[in-house]
């Protein structure tokens, strides 16, 4: 039996990576990735206290974190899908039509 | 044992690849991968005796959100991103924010072991299966909030669409 205490760890460590990828890259499609990997670091956590607490409820909440991903997805694409029509690019840091 | 060695295999899997996707150049590389990273994601449910997030995993991360996103990073051209910086110009900034959070949630853990200290319990043999409960769980007590889910999914559906769409009349 694995200790909660590891899947916390692996959680958090994927936790990070995700931060550290919509912070520095460029490329919106990769900003929208390293969301996803956020929201599966906070499923490997709801899963483990899950399992700790011998409940079903956190799974039923990585369930609604997975609907809220796919959302996420569909609605983020859409909107890169119509800011590529519109300013030819999909680096972060040219798309600064509400910055003063 | 054989189970802490299959907990470290995906762990290490998971992390390896997460750190692929956020540093390839190439957008479709990082899809897949984001791929990777979800199947061992998945294996860790499954090591979790969550079977039903596991399938849940698959078929909808995996079949469904990134189909989607190969098909986005193919529609938009990546020819032109190859050649271009890959990180954003905030990024020295932007790192020192992460390892900051990496020292607060790392001393968070370190400081509260005594209270973070679960111990690993064994599942004892459930009276019923996983789906079965998950499935009583969503029916019974989260009738509502299943419910809630399937509006925002139809909202993101409606919203994707007119975002997608052409021209707005």
């Amino acid at each position: 039996m694995i200790p909660t205490d590891y899947y916390i760890f692996l959680g958090s460590g994927l936790f990070i990576i995700g931060v550290v990828g919509v912070l520095t890259r460029r490329n919106v499609l990769i900003i929208l990735m390293s969301i996803e990997l956020i929201l599966n670091a906070v499923n490997i956590n709801l899963m483990a206290l899950s399992q700790y607490f011998k409940s079903v409820d956190g799974q039923v909440f990585a369930i609604f974190v997975i609907t809220d991903a796919a959302a996420e997805a569909a609605v983020g694409l859409g909107l890169i899908i119509a800011l590529f029509r519109n300013k030819e690019t999909v680096n972060a840091d040219e798309i600064d039509l509400l910055k003063w | 044992m054989i189970e802490l060695v299959t907990f470290i295999i995906l762990s290490v899997v998971t992390l390896v690849s997460a750190i692929l996707v956020i540093t390839r150049r190439n957008a479709v590389h990082s899809a897949i991968w984001l791929i990777v990273t979800l199947f061992a994601v998945g294996g860790i449910y499954l090591l979790q005796h969550a079977e039903f997030l596991f399938a849940v995993q698959i078929i909808l991360y995996v079949g469904g959100i990134m189909v989607l996103f190969l098909f986005v990073v193919m529609l938009v051209d990546i020819d032109v991103a190859l050649k271009q910086a890959r990180f954003a110009r905030q990024w020295p900034v932007a790192l020192l924010t992460s390892v900051l959070l990496l020292g607060i949630i790392g001393f968070a853990l370190y400081n509260h072991s005594q209270g973070l200290k679960l111990p690993s319990q064994p599942m004892i043999s459930a009276p019923v299966q996983n789906t079965q409960a998950v499935g009583m769980a969503l029916y019974q007590n989260y009738m509502l909030p299943v419910e809630i889910a399937s509006v925002l999914l139809l909202v993101a559906m409606i919203g994707a669409v007119i975002m997608a769409k052409r021209k707005l009349e």
